[in-house]
C-alpha cells in the first residue's frame, strides 16, 4: 500500500471495554479524497473503530495501536490536539440525527460553534456562512431556519444539518456512521446522493459506515467488511460484490435481494454474532460459516493479499482461491445444496 | 397563548379552592373551637353565645358560603383569640419566616446544584460516592433530628451559637443549615442524576466530535438540558418559602409563619389556620406557574407546547 497519499491510516487498533476485547487489531488505510465503505453487523465493531480513532469512546475505553493522520499518531496526541482535529480535520456525522443536534440551541449556534472553533469565524460571519452551508445541503429558506431549533425539522432535514456542521470545519475526511440507517427509504437515497455531491464538490475522503451493503456499493470505492471486531474482507468494491472471497462476504451478499434478474430464494446467515467476552477459538465466523471444518477452530486467520489491492482473513477460502476454478464451482454446488 | 395563560389561572385557582375547602371541613369536623379556647369548664351560655358570635351554630355549609362569600370581599378573617385579622397576624410573621428561608434557599441552591454537577462529571469516582453518601444520610435525617443534633453539637457542647430565639442574626444560622442541608442533599441528587443523563445523549458526542473542548461542552451543551429537570424541584422549594419552617421554626422557637400555624392549629384558631393555608396554596400556585415559564424558555420543545395547549 502506498502510504505517501494516505490520509489516514489505522495500525493494529484494538479497543477493549473492561478487558473484553470488542476490536482485535483493525488496519485500514485512506487516501486523500478516497471513499471506503466500513460493513458488518451490529456489533461487529465499525463505529467502535472510527470512535476509538476520534478518541470519542468513554473513558473506560482502552485504545491501542496507532491512527495516523498525515503521519500524526492521534493516539498520542493532547486532549488540546485532538479538538483540533475532530471538526476541523476529520469530521463525524451520526445515526440518529434528530438526538444527534441539541435540542435546547438553535441550528445557527450549533453550526456557529464549528465554524467559530475550525474557521475563527465571528459575528455575522458566521450567520452568513452557516446559511452558505445549508443552502449546500439543501434546507430550503435557510436565512430564516437558522434560528430554528432542531424539533422544527424532519430527520431527513437534521441529517443535512449534521452534513452541514460537518462540512463547517472543512474536513479533510468525514466519516459517516449509518447517516441513513434512521431515516425513511426514500429520503435514505437524497443523503446519499447529497454526502455524495457535497465529497465530490470539497474532494474530502469519506467512510461510511453501514450494515447495508446496497449503501455502500452505491458511494464507495473501496468496501472493507468486518467480522466480530476484525476486518474480514476489504478490496475495491466492484471486485468485492462480483466475486467476495470470504464466506462471510458472500453470506451478506447472499442476503441482499436481486434488484434484476430472476426472483431467488434469499440466504440468511444462521445464528449470531459471538459474545465477545467469550470468543471461538480460531475463526469466529467459524460456527456460523457454512464452509468450517477442523481448521477453522485452531487459529484465527491470517490476512492475506489475495490479488492486489484485495485482502482477506479466511484459511479455507484462502486455499480455495489457489485452487482451480473447479473447484470454486463445486463449492457453489454446495452452498445450493445447503440452501 | 392567552388561552394558555387562562387555562394555566383556572387550574390554579382550582387548586387553591380544593386546599381551602379541605381545610375548612377538615378543622370544623375535628375539634370545637369553642371548647378549645373556653375550655372544658365553661359554662353553657357562654359557649353558646361564642359558637354565635364567630356563626358557628350555623350549618357547615352556611359557614362555607359565608367563607367564600368574604374571601371574594378580601376579607380573611379574624382570630378568635384577640380578634385581629387573620391576615396582619399572618403578615407580621412572615419576614421572620423569609429570613430563614431565603437563605436556606440560597443555601440549596448553592451548594446542591454544584455537588451534583460535579458528582456527574466525576461518576464512580471516591469522591462522587462520598456526595451522594452525604446526600442520601442530608435528606433521610428528619430535619428536628438534624436540628437537634445541631443545637447539640453547637449550642450545648461547643457553645458557639445560640440553640433558639431571635435576637440576633446568629440565632438564624443553625434553623438555615437545618433546612438548607436536606434540601441541598435532594437537589444535588436530582442535579447528578439529571446531568448523567445528558451527558449520556448523543448530542454530546456530537459536541465532542466537532471539537469542543470537553468544559464548553459542559457549559454549553449539558448544563442547558440538565436545567430542566432542576428547575422542577427549585420551584417546589421556591413554593414551600412561607411554611416550608414549621418543624425548624418549632425546634429553635423562631416566631415565624411556620409556629403560628403550629399554635393556631393547636387552638383551632379557624381564620388563622385558613389564611396561612390560603397564603401557602397560592405561593406553590404561582411558583409552579412560574416553572411553566421558564421551561418554556429553557426548552423550545415546550414552548411550542405551551403556545399549542391553548388549541
Amino acid at each position: 500500500m502506498a502510504s505517501a497519499s494516505s490520509l489516514v491510516r489505522l495500525e493494529g487498533l484494538t479497543v477493549a471495554f473492561d478487558g473484553v476485547r470488542v476490536l482485535h487489531g483493525v488496519d485500514v488505510e485512506l487516501a486523500r479524497g478516497g471513499t471506503l465503505g466500513l460493513v458488518g453487523e451490529s456489533g461487529s465493531g465499525k463505529s467502535v473503530t472510527w470512535l476509538a480513532a476520534l478518541g470519542l469512546l468513554p473513558t473506560k475505553a482502552r485504545v491501542e495501536g496507532r491512527v495516523l493522520l498525515d503521519g500524526e499518531d492521534l493516539l498520542a496526541a493532547s486532549e488540546r490536539r485532538l479538538d483540533a482535529v475532530r471538526g476541523g480535520r476529520i469530521a463525524m456525522i451520526f445515526q440518529d440525527p434528530a438526538s444527534a443536534l441539541n435540542p435546547v440551541l438553535t441550528i445557527r449556534r450549533q453550526i456557529g460553534e464549528a465554524l467559530a472553533l475550525h474557521r475563527g469565524l465571528s459575528g455575522r460571519a458566521i450567520g452568513a456562512e452557516a446559511k452558505r452551508l445549508l443552502d449546500l445541503v439543501g434546507i430550503p429558506d435557510a436565512e430564516r431556519r437558522l434560528s430554528a431549533y432542531p424539533h422544527e425539522f424532519s430527520g431527513g432535514q437534521n441529517q443535512r444539518i449534521m452534513i452541514a456542521m460537518a462540512l463547517a470545519g472543512r474536513p479533510d475526511l468525514l466519516v459517516a456512521d449509518e447517516p441513513t440507517t434512521a431515516l425513511d427509504v426514500t429520503i435514505q437515497a437524497q443523503i446519499l446522493d447529497l454526502l455524495d455531491l457535497v465529497r465530490r464538490e470539497t474532494g474530502m475522503a469519506l467512510v461510511l459506515i453501514s450494515h447495508d451493503l446496497g449503501v455502500v456499493s452505491q458511494t464507495c470505492d473501496r468496501v472493507a467488511v468486518m467480522y466480530a471486531g476484525r476486518i474480514v474482507e476489504e478490496g475495491p468494491s466492484d471486485r468485492l460484490f462480483a466475486d467476495p472471497a470470504h464466506p462471510y462476504t458472500r453470506g451478506l451478499i447472499g442476503a441482499l435481494p436481486p434488484l434484476d434478474g430472476s426472483r431467488r430464494r434469499l440466504v440468511s446467515i444462521a445464528g449470531t454474532v459471538p459474545d465477545p467476552k467469550a470468543p471461538p477459538p480460531g475463526c469466529a465466523f467459524a460456527p456460523r460459516c457454512l464452509h468450517s471444518d477442523r481448521r477453522c477452530a485452531v487459529a484465527q486467520p491470517s490476512v492475506e493479499t489475495i490479488e492486489p489491492g484485495r485482502r482477506m482473513a479466511c484459511v479455507l477460502a484462502v486455499h480455495r482461491r489457489e485452487e482451480s476454478a473447479g473447484a470454486a464451482s463445486s463449492l457453489a454446488r454446495k452452498e445450493t445444496a445447503a440452501s | 397563548m392567552a388561552r394558555w395563560f387562562a387555562l394555566r389561572a383556572l387550574r390554579g385557582a382550582l387548586t387553591v379552592a380544593l386546599v381551602v375547602t379541605f381545610a375548612f371541613v377538615v378543622l370544623r369536623m375535628s375539634a370545637d373551637p369553642a371548647l378549645v379556647i373556653l375550655g372544658p369548664e365553661a359554662p353553657p351560655e357562654v359557649i353558646a353565645a361564642f359558637r354565635k358570635s364567630w356563626g358557628l351554630d350555623e350549618p357547615i355549609f352556611v359557614q362555607y358560603l359565608d367563607y367564600v362569600a368574604a374571601i371574594f370581599r378580601g376579607e380573611l378573617g379574624r382570630s378568635m383569640r384577640d380578634g385581629r385579622p387573620a391576615i396582619e397576624l399572618v403578615a407580621e410573621r412572615i419576614p421572620a419566616t423569609l429570613a430563614l428561608t431565603l437563605p436556606a434557599l440560597a443555601l440549596k441552591i448553592g451548594i446542591g446544584i454544584p455537588a451534583g454537577v460535579w458528582a456527574s462529571l466525576h461518576r464512580g469516582t471516591l469522591v462522587d460516592r462520598a456526595v451522594m453518601s452525604l446526600a442520601v444520610a442530608g435528606f433521610t435525617v428528619p430535619s428536628f433530628v438534624l436540628g437537634l443534633v445541631l443545637v447539640l453539637v453547637f449550642s450545648v457542647k461547643l457553645g458557639w451559637l445560640p440553640s433558639g430565639g431571635q435576637d440576633t442574626w446568629t440565632h438564624a444560622i443553625l434553623p438555615i443549615v437545618t433546612m438548607g442541608v436536606g434540601g441541598a442533599a435532594v437537589l444535588a441528587r436530582f442535579t447528578r442524576s439529571a446531568m448523567l443523563e445528558v451527558l449520556g445523549q448523543p448530542y454530546m458526542r456530537t459536541a465532542s466530535a466537532k471539537g469542543l473542548p470537553w468544559a464548553r461542552a459542559i457549559r454549553d451543551h449539558a448544563l442547558p438540558n440538565a436545567a430542566i429537570p432542576t428547575v422542577t424541584i427549585v420551584g417546589f422549594m421556591v413554593g414551600t418559602l412561607i411554611a416550608g419552617a414549621v418543624v425548624v421554626e418549632s425546634v429553635f422557637s423562631w416566631p415565624g409563619v411556620g409556629r403560628l400555624l403550629v399554635v393556631a392549629v393547636s387552638n383551632r384558631d379557624l381564620a388563622v389556620v385558613q389564611c396561612i393555608l390560603l397564603l401557602v396554596a397560592a405561593t406553590m400556585v404561582a411558583s409552579n406557574f412560574v416553572v411553566d415559564l421558564l421551561y418554556g424558555l429553557l426548552d423550545p420543545r415546550l414552548a411550542t407546547g405551551a403556545r399549542g395547549a391553548g388549541h
